[in-house]
C-alpha cells in the first residue's frame, strides 16, 4: 500500500474546516501555501486570535496562501475556492443554505470566535461530507466540535501532538471522540493533495 | 441534557411566541437562535415540551425568556476605531447642517453603546444639543440599561477600549465604584429616552440624523435584514447616517442604492435618496 491510499478519500466532501490556537500559525500557513491550485472545496478556518486586533491577521495568512483569505461578512455565501477566516470578536456559524452567520454571544472556553461553534455548525450542515482538522492549541476549544463532526460521519484529523507547540487542543479532541487520522502538517498537506485528485 | 433541537421544534416555539405574544422570531438566523434555546433549556432545566408548556401557560415567563433569548453581550466603545470615526468624521458632518439632532440606538441592550455615545458627545461639548433614543424589545434589559450600573469587572475591557478611542480623560471620571459595581453619572442620560421597541414588528416612531444598529441584525436572516433596513431608511432624514456592525453589509439589500458608503472600514452609510 502506497502512501496515496492510506486516507481512503472520495469526491463526496463539501468543505474542510480547520481549528487552531497557540502555535498553529506556522502549520496553517504551510497548508494554505501548498494547496493545489484546483483545490475543490471551501476552507473554513476558526483560529483563536487577539480580540482587539481586527486587522493584520488575514493579511499575514494571505501572503503565502494559494487562495486569498477573507473574513466573510454575515450571511455571505460559502463558495468553492474560498478560504474563510472567522473574524475577531465574533462567533462564526455555518448555516443551512451554505452561508455564514456571525454572532456576538458569550465567549465559550474563554474564546470568541469559538472553534466548537464553527466546527459544530459546519458538522450540522455538511454532515458526513465534512473534513475537520484541529491543530496546535493551548485550550480545550474544538474538541466538542470534532466530536460533532465524527458523530455526523465526517472525517476527523488532528495534528500529531508531538509536533504541536502546545498539544492541549488535539489531545482534548483525542480524549473526546474518535479521530480518524493523527497527522503531521506535511501529511495533512499530502491528504489535501490526494483529495484534490479525487475531484478530477 | 438536550443535545440538539429539530427545526420542527424551533418552529413550534417561534409560532407559539408569535401567536400568543406577538414577538416574531420566525426569521431569526437559525444556528444562533437554536443555541439560545438550548441555553435556556439548560439554564432553566427544561425540555422542549416543558418549555412550550411554560410559554403557553405562564405569560409572566415571557419577559424572562426574552431576556435570556436576546444576546446581551456588549462593550463600551466596542471597535474603538469606529468611535473615532464617529467623533472625527460623522458627527462633525451632521453638525455642518444641524446644531441639534437625533440619534437612535436600535437594539441598545444593556446600554453600553448609549453610555459611549453620551461620553463622546460630552467630550465634543455638544451633549445638550443631541437627543438620544435607545430601544430594545427586552424590557428587563432596558431597566438594567436605565440604571447605568455595571459589574466593576467589565470595566477593564471598557477602559482599554476608551484608551484606544483616545478619549479626553479616563473612563473612571464618569463613574463611581461601590461593592463591585460601577454607576455612571446620571447626567450622561439627561437627553436619553429609553423605550421598548421591536425592530421586527415595531412601527417607525421618529426621524433621525444618525441610527446605530451594530451587531443586532446578524441575528436575523437575510429577508428580515432587508425589511428592517427599509425601516431604517425611512426613519432617517435625507443625508442622515446609518452605522452597522463591522461584519455586516448593505450590499445585498433593496435600499442599498439609496445609501452611499461614508466609511467602509467602519461600515457607516449615508442616505442620499428618499
Amino acid at each position: 500500500m502506497g502512501p496515496m491510499s492510506r486516507f481512503s478519500l472520495d469526491n463526496s466532501y463539501k468543505a474542510v474546516v480547520i481549528g487552531g490556537s497557540a502555535g498553529s500559525f506556522q502549520g496553517i500557513t504551510k497548508i494554505l501555501s501548498q494547496l493545489p491550485k484546483t483545490f475543490p472545496l471551501p476552507i473554513i478556518m476558526c483560529l483563536h486570535r487577539l480580540k482587539h486586533v481586527r486587522n493584520g491577521f488575514v493579511e499575514a495568512l494571505s501572503i503565502k496562501s494559494v487562495f486569498p483569505v477573507t473574513e466573510p461578512y454575515d450571511k455571505e455565501q460559502i463558495k468553492k475556492g474560498g478560504v474563510y477566516l472567522a473574524p475577531s470578536n465574533y462567533h462564526m456559524s455555518v448555516e443551512l443554505g451554505n452561508y455564514f452567520a456571525m454572532s456576538t454571544e458569550e465567549m465559550i472556553n474563554n474564546s470568541r470566535p469559538s472553534i466548537d461553534i464553527t466546527l459544530g455548525t459546519a458538522a450540522y450542515v455538511y454532515r458526513d461530507k465534512l473534513i475537520g482538522i484541529l491543530l496546535s492549541g493551548a485550550n480545550r476549544d474544538g474538541g466538542l466540535g470534532m466530536k460533532h463532526i465524527h458523530d455526523k460521519g465526517g472525517l476527523t484529523i488532528v495534528q500529531e501532538p508531538t509536533e504541536c507547540m502546545i498539544d492541549t487542543m488535539p489531545k482534548a479532541a483525542l480524549s473526546l471522540t474518535k479521530i480518524d487520522h493523527v497527522l503531521k502538517v506535511d501529511e495533512i498537506v499530502s491528504l489535501m493533495k490526494e483529495l484534490d485528485k479525487h475531484y478530477k | 441534557m438536550v443535545q440538539d433541537i429539530d427545526i420542527a421544534d424551533l418552529k413550534r416555539i417561534t409560532e407559539l411566541i408569535y401567536s400568543k405574544y406577538g414577538y416574531d422570531f420566525r426569521n431569526y438566523a437559525m444556528s444562533s437562535f437554536k443555541r439560545r434555546i438550548l441555553r435556556i433549556i439548560e439554564l432553566k432545566n427544561l425540555s422542549i415540551e416543558s418549555l412550550l408548556k411554560k410559554l403557553n401557560d405562564s405569560p409572566a415567563f415571557i419577559n424572562e425568556f426574552l431576556d435570556e433569548l436576546t444576546v446581551n453581550v456588549t462593550e463600551m466603545f466596542r471597535d474603538p476605531s469606529f468611535w473615532r470615526v464617529m467623533r472625527d468624521e460623522i458627527i462633525p458632518g451632521i453638525l455642518l447642517n444641524h446644531k441639534t439632532f437625533n440619534i437612535w440606538h436600535a437594539g441598545c441592550s444593556s446600554g453600553e453603546e448609549v453610555i459611549s455615545m453620551a461620553i463622546l458627545l460630552k467630550e465634543m461639548g455638544i451633549h445638550n444639543d443631541v437627543s438620544l433614543y435607545a430601544t430594545d424589545l427586552d424590557v428587563n434589559i432596558l431597566e438594567k440599561a436605565k440604571t447605568a450600573s455595571y459589574p466593576a469587572k467589565n470595566m477593564d475591557l471598557n477602559e482599554k477600549n476608551y484608551i484606544r478611542f483616545e478619549g479626553k480623560w479616563s473612563l473612571r471620571d464618569y463613574y463611581k465604584e461601590e461593592n463591585g459595581r460601577v454607576t455612571f453619572d446620571k447626567n450622561l442620560y439627561n437627553n436619553v429616552t429609553f423605550r421598548k421597541h421591536d425592530l421586527v414588528v415595531g412601527e417607525i416612531f421618529n426621524k433621525f440624523d444618525l441610527i446605530l444598529c451594530r451587531n443586532v441584525m446578524i441575528y436575523f436572516n437575510q429577508a428580515l435584514q432587508n425589511e428592517v433596513l427599509k425601516k431604517f431608511h425611512e426613519s432617517l432624514f435625507k443625508y442622515g447616517y446609518l452605522a452597522i456592525g463591522s461584519k455586516e453589509s448593505l450590499i445585498w439589500c433593496d435600499v442599498a442604492n439609496r445609501f452611499l458608503v461614508a466609511n467602509n472600514e467602519e461600515k457607516v452609510y449615508k442616505k442620499i435618496k428618499d
